[in-house]
């Protein structure tokens, strides 16, 4: 049982109150009333002051002061500025930004409101993932109902501001979620990003200025209008305010989607939020910012959760992805399985993206087969150093955090895979033996039957012995013998 | 459908819609009316909570009992959908999880009914700003 | 223009604002390396997509190192181009691409011309350190392109000439990661989209993943046949840039080495594609001066201006592009085919050989020329009337493997009668050529007065779009020249919307004319290249003797003796031919 209550929900506070296909229950838990507030009686810079007094980062996984960004997208001349909601969401595992348009979409369209209204932009697109169907249909129920109240269109609240939103599908790339693929995407060209700057609040959306902002970003806008800039920079730590939400998943006991001030340390969230490590297993380390993130182990559980620590500490804190492993966890392999993801993610554009992402790949993929040299052991961190040092965007500016924390932290696991040729946590099949204990073995000659390649040898009551070389690791003869004879090592 | 046209009628309409929701919740059977909030979101539907919101919705309709069921968004709890989160009348919200429809039967009989705990609560972990 | 300062490897720099860390960098002498960065000058070509990451630096106080071909020069930076950090990235990047690039290059059309291959060398690349998986990709080819998409390093230059430059649109990157690629729409093939075969994307490819298709076995299959009598005729461009491929000077005119080349190298006849020139003018002139007479005499329906046609791949960008406009361009046929016409009839009855034993090859700055020959309707009785089209490269390679020292090689003059050529025909190599070889005899036959002088400057230049009001005695006539397929985009829209003020307009689809073509020695990004070529076409023009296409005696001649009058019934089966609506056929 939780003693006290370590979550604070600000960007999630109406998901699993309100009826997210009703607005009435929307503007009764004060909706639009920020909207309402900022056009009547706020100028734009006004509104961009409590913003910016708030303190609020990006959480799309830069942590870009969000009312600077308004900032400099309000004071860039031209005739059409355009909002975008970046709801791209591709980190795998990750559904923070889902839930918040499924439990609450009005939140994000209030708020690309009033981000028009300080920008001066009167156009928002919300580029979102094809396959969230769910949150596209209550998005397109709160557009029409917005647009029924006079909430979005013409002359909101009888002011002279007008405002409309229209959706953008995309097919879900991971790297469409970086604003400038993004905005490629959007005008129909391959989603590719490109050398920043210029930037997309200077030269975005069809040349023209565009601010983009991430889902959660939006979703504290309004509560931060309404309560004001101090209550929300009450919350958090010195240079990160507020809370995060993070989708917690892996081997911890309660996953869900959580939001906890920032501060709280990852100790808090894994073992009192999330109920400690399942079947009582030992932590092992934990992931944060998917696939551009690090990992982080034991002796990171009591840093507190913010933007500067989590890069100190090797990892990031990304969208908000967090998954937990435990003993039973090879971290060889966890590498392996985000760049395996890059890999298929990778636009192409760059050679140190599109190309070493691959090899670096491959060399884990050599190391978990018990392949390694202690040379790709060294050859693996200089390109892993390389592809971050030159990728051109925050795709494989990041991609081999990975790899690059992994060594850090569990350099004895690598050690282990290519000099002894050894998975510690036994998940690298390539690795493992089965193995007769002798004096167990009564020769029953069941496992050599079930062996489907005939791996195994042994005269009738005499001790068995399987073929190391041979075996395919399929487990079957374990599974079979009823004296507990076969052990993996 | 009225227009929203200022800040004055956003506020007038609250209020509205703040006592219409009292009147239907205390209004006409102040003591009988249950409120039944099911988590709708990719995860809850992904585990079956379309068929418990149809499953509750024919059920309290044939004991007759006075409900309103809603759908919402994501609790948070995803490792133990489908979440519902039931309010007798005064008394706190309630989340029970992992509900299927053998789960449902009993919090319906049970809980609704004669008022006692079952077994499946998920107790609350967090605070929501407008709780404050 | 604001000015910034810098410091670059320890040198102070000041430039203008928005100079790149590169521009700067070459401008104090310090050569960043670059592979998929070009720019060419004036052409409206610039390709940096900032995409194979070997132009990257240090520069002081940034997290990452800088792609220097993309990076926008600061007031106070400090740059550091030979950091140990940036030139162990830049080996390792380079690395990668090798480990990723087939090894053929002993074999390969590309090498000793491979910017990979020579970028490999500078950088001093004797291991790769990461090997691995390499991408292979559906071939593609057609009479005209090889593909060959496993040498393609991803550059995009070619995705830049073909959709900035050209506006076709053939060439996009398709797939995702590390099987990305440049290709037409669902890897089709070339010859079923809408590629008019302009063969800028070769002109541009640092690789051996796009080239020509090599046609050279069957030229000297052809010349070792006893049955075969083999002639030859070599386009205006070639003469002022085959001298490139035997390390003379850009601009350097061999059209006397060439021939004795030629000679050598066993061809029976060696003639000119500009005395098809001179007869293209004739054909074409005639034309516009009908069309003219027409309109003066207030005929609603004439079509102007008149487009010029002897550019393969720009009929094939308004077959597929402006279909619903094929009636606007001149019906004259190229000077190549116009070339093979007259041979397959005429020639062939001088020689009395049936036109089956009589093969002609041309030898051409150009690829869309290769599939221009191929064409259904100049043929007869399944034989082609050019039977073989090669490039200046591929007449490179024939010479080398006849064992001749080029350099060397005595000067020597074309055959009679089709080798006989006036200043107009060597002009047609070049933007603006054949619209001033054209006014040359246009005005002297409407005006029946003689040309004060000859050289039209005003219609002669580089910009992508020009244009000159010439006089014709009184009757101002409007002219346009387009070079490179946008401009010429942008003209035939302009005529779509009835905004076109011209009589007639020149358009040629490779940039600077067909002495910037696509089978032309590789410029690597040097527009000087191709201006010098310009400079010798027109120095070649001033040289000769014979200045206006009607005063060429051997096309007199050819008129009296065979086709009678220019535009007559003869000319007209022969000299003329008609277009095609291509748009729907590339539907899919
Ligand atoms: C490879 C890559 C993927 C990204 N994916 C997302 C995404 O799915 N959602 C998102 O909001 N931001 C994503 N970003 C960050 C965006 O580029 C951008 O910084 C963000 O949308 C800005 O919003 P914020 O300031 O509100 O965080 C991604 C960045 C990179 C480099
Ligand atoms: S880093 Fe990767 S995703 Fe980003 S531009 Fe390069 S290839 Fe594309
Ligand atoms: S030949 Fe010309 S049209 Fe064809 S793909 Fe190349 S650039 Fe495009
Ligand atoms: S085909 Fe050639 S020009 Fe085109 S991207 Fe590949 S290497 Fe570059
Ligand atoms: S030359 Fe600069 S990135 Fe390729
Ligand atoms: S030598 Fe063939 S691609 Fe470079």
């Amino acid at each position: 049982m939780v003693k006290y209550k370590k979550q604070i929900r600000i960007a999630l506070r109406n998901c699993g109150f309100i009826n997210p296909e009703n607005v009435d229950e929307y503007i009764v838990r004060e909706g639009y009333a920020a909207l309402g507030n900022a056009l009547t009686n706020m100028t734009p810079e006004e509104v961009i002051d409590v913003i910016k007094n708030s303190g609020l980062r990006g959480r799309g996984g830069g942590g870009f002061p969000t009312g600077l960004k308004w900032e400099l997208t309000r004071k860039v001349d031209a005739d059409q500025k355009y909002v975008v909601c970046n709801a791209d969401e591709g980190d795998p595992g990750a559904f923070m930004d889902r839930s918040i348009l499924e439990g609450d979409p009005h939140t994000v369209l209030e708020a690309m409101a009033i981000n028009g209204y300080c920008t001066g932009a009167s156009k928002g697109l919300i580029y979102i993932r094809a396959e969230y169907p769910l949150a596209i249909k209550r998005l397109k129920i709160a557009i029409d109902q917005a647009r029924e109240y006079g909430l979005l269109g013409e002359d909101i609240f009888g002011t002279n501001f007008s405002f409309d939103v229209e959706l953008r599908y995309g097919a879900g790339a991971f790297v469409c979620g970086e604003e400038t693929a993004l905005i490629h995407s959007m005008e129909g060209l391959r989603g590719e990003p490109t050398v920043k700057p210029p930037f997309p609040s200077e030269s975005g959306y069809k040349g023209m200025p565009t601010n983009v902002n991430n889902v959660e970003t939006y979703a504290n806008i309004p509560v931060i209008l309404l309560k004001g800039a101090d209550w929300f920079s009450s919350i958090g730590t010195e240079k990160s305010k507020g809370t995060k939400v993070f989708a917690l998943a892996g081997k911890v006991n309660n996953v869900g989607l959580i939001e906890v001030p920032m501060g709280t340390t990852l100790r808090e969230v894994i073992f009192d939020i999330g109920g400690g490590i399942k079947d009582g297993k030992k932590f092992k380390a934990v992931q944060t910012g998917g696939p551009s993130g690090g990992c982080l182990t034991e002796n990171h559980l009591d840093i507190s959760i913010d933007y500067d620590n989590l890069i100190a500490s090797g990892s990031m804190m990304g969208s908000g992805g967090m998954i937990v492993m435990d003993e039973d966890d090879c971290m060889v392999s966890m590498a392996k399985f985000y760049l395996d993801f890059t890999v298929e993610e990778s636009c192409g554009k760059c050679s140190p993206c599109r190309i070493g992402n691959k090899r670096l790949y491959e060399m884990l993929d050599t190391i978990t087969q018990g392949k390694g040299t202690l040379e790709d052991l060294s050859k693996l961190r200089n390109l892993a150093n390389v592809v971050k040092d030159t990728s051109l965007c925050g795709l494989g500016q990041t991609s081999p955090n990975p790899v690059l924390s992994t060594m850090d932290n569990f350099l004895d696991e690598y050690m282990a895979h290519v000099k002894d040729g050894k998975c510690p946590s036994g998940q690298c099949k390539a690795l493992m033996s089965y193995i007769i204990n002798a004096d167990a073995c009564v020769g029953c000659t069941l496992c050599a039957r079930v062996c489907p390649v005939d791996a195994i040898s042994g005269e009738k009551k005499m001790a068995h012995l399987i073929d190391d070389d041979a075996c395919i690791k399929c487990g079957a003869c374990m599974d079979k013998c009823k004296f507990g004879a076969i052990f993996i090592q | 459908m009225a227009k929203v046209k200022s800040l004055s009628d956003l506020n007038k309409m609250r209020e509205e819609l703040q006592s219409k929701m009292n009147l239907r919740e205390k209004g006409e059977h102040p003591d009988s009316i249950v409120q039944i909030k099911v988590s709708m979101a990719t995860c809850g539907i992904a585990s079956g909570a379309k068929e418990i919101m149809d499953y509750m919705i024919n059920e309290l309709d044939n004991r007759a009992i006075d409900a309103v069921i809603t759908q919402t968004g994501c609790m948070g709890y995803c490792y133990a959908e489908p979440t519902i989160e039931v309010t007798l009348p005064d008394n706190k919200p309630i989340v029970f999880g992992y509900v299927d429809t053998k789960k449902a039967q009993e919090i319906i009989e049970v809980y609704i009914q004669t008022g006692k705990l079952v077994d499946g609560i998920i107790p609350v972990n967090y605070e929501t700003v407008n709780n404050e | 223009m604001d000015l910034v300062k810098l410091t670059i490897d320890n040198t102070p720099v000041v430039v203008e604002q928005g100079t790149t860390v590169l521009e700067a960098a070459r401008s104090v002498g310090v050569d960043i390396p670059t592979l998929c960065y070009m720019k060419l000058d004036d052409l409206e070509f610039e390709n940096k997509p900032g995409g194979c990451r070997v132009c990257v630096v240090e520069v002081e106080g940034r997290r990452n190192l800088a792609p220097s071909c993309k990076t926008a020069c600061d007031e106070g930076m400090v740059v550091n181009t030979h950091s140990v950090r940036a030139i162990n990235a830049r080996r390792t990047v380079m690395e990668l691409i090798l480990s990723d690039h087939p090894f053929e290059c002993l074999v390969c059309a590309k090498s000793g011309k491979c910017d990979l291959q020579s970028l490999a060398q500078d950088l001093g690349i004797r291991e790769i350190h990461y090997q691995g998986e390499k991408s292979h990709y559906k071939g593609d080819e057609s009479p005209a392109i090889i593909r060959e998409m496993d040498k393609c390093i991803m550059c995009r230059r070619c995705e830049t000439a073909c959709n900035d430059v050209q506006t076709v649109g053939t060439l996009s990157a398709i797939y995702r990661g590390f099987e990305s690629v440049v290709a037409p729409a669902f890897e089709m093939d070339l010859d079923h989209t809408n590629c008019t075969f302009c063969g800028q994307c070769v002109a541009v490819c640092p690789t051996g993943a796009l080239i020509e298709r090599d046609y050279t076995w069957q030229v000297m299959d052809a010349i070792v046949n006893p049955k075969k009598r083999v002639i030859v005729q070599t386009a205006p461009a070639v003469r002022a840039a085959l001298g490139e491929e035997f390390g003379l000077e850009p601009g350097t005119l061999v059209t006397g080495k060439m021939v004795t080349a030629l000679r050598k190298i066993g061809f029976d006849h060696v003639f000119d594609t500009d005395f098809a020139a001179d007869l293209t003018i004739m054909e074409e002139g005639t034309e516009l001066l009908g069309r003219l007479n027409k309109f003066l005499e207030g005929d609603k329906d004439v079509k102007l201006p008149m487009l010029t046609s002897c550019c393969p791949a720009w009929v094939n960008f308004f077959e597929h592009h402006f279909p619903e406009m094929k009636d606007i361009p001149s019906t004259a046929k190229s000077p190549q085919q116009m070339f093979g016409a007259i041979a397959k009839t005429y020639f062939a009855n001088q020689l009395k050989v049936k036109r089956e034993d009589l093969v002609v090859v041309s030898v051409m700055p150009c690829l869309a020329k290769k599939y221009e020959a191929s064409r259904e309707e100049f043929s007869a009785n399944g034989d082609a009337d050019v039977n073989i089209s090669i490039t200046t490269r591929e007449l490179a390679q024939m010479i080398k493997n006849a064992n001749l020292k080029f350099t060397d090689l005595p000067n020597d003059d074309f055959d009679r009668p089709m080798g006989e050529s006036s200043g107009a025909g060597v002009i047609f190599g070049t933007t603006g050529g054949v619209i001033e070889a054209a006014v040359r005899t246009a005005y002297e036959l409407h005006t029946d007065k003689e040309l004060a002088r000859v050289d039209f400057k005003e219609l002669r230049g580089f910009e992508g779009i020009r244009s000159a009001t010439i006089d014709f005695d009184g009757l101002p006539i409007n002219i346009g020249i387009a070079h490179g397929l946008g401009n010429a985009r942008t003209l035939l829209n302009d005529i779509k919307e009835g905004k076109s003020e011209f009589h007639a307009i020149e358009i040629m689809a490779c940039p600077g004319g067909c002495i910037g073509g696509g089978g032309q020695p590789y410029h690597h990004g040097d527009v000087t290249v191709l201006k010098r070529r310009q400079k010798a076409i027109y120095q070649e023009d001033a040289g000769k003797s014979i200045r206006k296409s009607h005063e060429n005696p051997y096309i007199q001649k050819l008129y009296t003796e065979f086709l009678g009058e220019p535009c007559g019934e003869k000319s007209h089966e022969l000299l003329h031919t008609h277009y095609f609506d291509k748009k729907k056929k590339i539907e899919i």
